[in-house]
């Protein structure tokens, strides 16, 4: 019998693993944002901020996937300890989000501007509570964790003709093998779905599965008829269509070879909710790549795969984003951007379980510690999707 | 490389891996296709004749659906296919559950992939 493919990781009090191991710097809203982001600066690499444009001025539905967004990230595993900051007069409530991290064991403090005296007094007085806890998490040890303790997301931005035909393909078989290991893995962009729906709605494991799969993608698809105009120039983007790819049904037949060929569907879930359900989940969100891994990551994602075909630097506060290119010409121009280089597949000279034996050893070792190219670049990128105007 | 790559034994298009010229013979496993179009890398080639409102296959599935007649090796892009989802200057069917096979395990794909 050979030995479970695991990696080295951080245990939480509430039995969750992190791949990480950072001070989160949340801003309540807009205005604290400057300053989370100088106090994690100032505590970087370990601290790490997650600027925003909401907080206020946002009514139900919208105000909840912030709240609950920002909520997400102070418990997620691969934060170690939470400082909020906060301006004091906002929607957005300071408390509940250090509720979020105690409930998940995490150490946390607030400070609010207006309380605190302003800009430069928040910002020294935050500066020292996130090193304090910067020092105290700098000296965790990680212990071995088994891959099925991993949640992946499931990614693909700037996609061109290799996409479909070696990157997505090279990160089903991943999907696929994490899932039978007992994994996780997560796919989002209810766009790029259309098209591609009956393939993972087969998969469901129960009937309602299948059934939610196809009501939110006839209500982004009712959504985006409603507007009166053609989704083609959004979808696919002027520069998947230069690359060869005409419509959204093609793009989102390729996008889907992501969630793997066997892997059960086994849930479908809110933008940002809680993954938890062993096997493929489908999350609710945009196609917009930011918005769309905030969500997946929120929900519990620890590492993110991005495949690419024309290149692209996102990365996300909290979680390891590794690149996948299966375009040789994009490995070699934006090899600052580039974890993994799979275009031999497209001249035949590596087969896609090769690649994905090298993708699934990738994946591992960055869940292990090892950084990417987003994280070498200090590609931080987060943005909460809104559907509703500012009030 | 190989100059086409077919994914599914069900498609009526192929991806070029490579730049076609007009006049290039191209040998597939269901036979001949001559190359009508400049068709540049990573664009799509009619593997056959497909008539005006019949759907293009690749994965084996529809990508939509032909808006002129596509003879055997054009091009095919946005001047001779169009989507059917997400069109709201039509008016679109809804999404429907009816469903053909996975094709994706096609046989011309194992070629490719597959070990």
């Amino acid at each position: 019998m050979t030995e479970r493919p695991g990696f080295l990781g951080y245990r939480r009090p509430d039995g969750r693993i992190g791949t990480r191991n950072h001070v989160l710097v949340v801003p309540t809203v807009i205005c604290s944002s400057v300053v989370a982001e100088r106090v994690a600066a100032a505590t970087q690499p370990i601290g790490t901020a997650v600027p925003h444009l909401a907080g206020c001025g946002q009514l139900g539905p919208d105000m909840r996937v912030t709240h609950d967004t920002l909520a997400a990230y102070c418990g997620h595993p691969n934060v170690g300890a939470v400082v909020v900051i906060a301006l004091g007069c906002e929607q957005v409530v300071a408390q509940t989000l250090a509720e979020a991290a105690r409930r998940h064991g995490k150490p946390v403090e607030i400070v609010a501007i207006q309380s605190e005296g302003g800009t430069v007094r928040t910002t020294a007085k935050a500066t020292a509570i996130a090193q304090r806890f910067a020092d105290a998490l700098a000296v965790e040890p990680r212990e071995w964790c088994d891959a099925s303790e991993l949640v992946l997301s499931l990614k693909c931005g700037g996609s061109d003709y290799t996409s479909g035909l070696a990157s997505n393909p090279t990160l089903g078989r991943v999907t696929d093998r994490l899932v039978a290991l007992g994994g996780t893995a997560v796919l989002g962009e209810i766009a790029e779905i259309m098209g591609a729906e009956h393939l993972l709605a087969s998969r469901a494991t129960r009937p309602a599965t299948a059934t939610k799969l196809i009501q939110i993608i006839t209500r982004v698809e009712t959504e985006a008829r409603a507007l009166g105009l053609d989704i083609r120039g959004t979808q696919p983007s002027p520069g998947n269509i230069r690359g060869g790819l005409t419509t959204i049904e093609e793009k989102s037949l390729g996008a889907t070879h992501k969630g793997g060929e066997v892997a059960p569907l086994a849930d479908v879930v809110a933008y940002s909710a809680p993954i938890t359900q062993k096997g493929l989940t489908v999350m609710d969100t945009p196609g917009l790549d930011v918005e769309s891994v905030t969500g997946m990551v929120g929900g519990g994602a620890q590492v993110v795969v991005f495949t690419t075909g024309l290149g692209t630097p996102t990365g996300n506060p909290i979680a390891p984003v590794i690149k996948v290119t299966g375009n040789a010409r994009t490995a070699r121009q934006m090899a600052d951007n580039i974890d993994l280089d799979v275009s031999g597949i497209m001249d035949d000279s590596e087969t896609l379980d090769a690649a994905a034996d090298r993708l699934f050893a990738e994946v591992l070792a960055v869940a292990s510690g090892q950084q990417t190219s987003a994280e070498r670049l200090g590609h931080r990128e987060f943005a909460i999707h809104r559907r509703n105007p500012t009030i | 490389m190989k100059p086409v790559l077919v994914i599914s034994e069900r498609d009526n298009v192929a991806t070029a891996l490579q730049a076609l010229e007009p006049g290039r013979d191209l040998t597939i496993a269901r036979g001949r296709v001559a190359v009508l179009d400049a068709v540049p890398s990573g664009h799509k080639i009619a593997l056959c004749v497909i008539h005006a409102g019949e759907a293009v296959i690749k994965y084996g599935s529809p990508i939509g659906l032909a808006t002129a007649e596509i003879p055997a090796g054009a091009h095919v892009h946005t001047h001779n296919l169009a989507s059917t989802r997400g069109r709201g200057d039509l008016e679109a069917p809804p999404p429907r559950l009816a469903e053909p096979p996975d094709e994706r395990n096609g046989s011309e794909r194992n070629g490719v992939g597959k070990s």
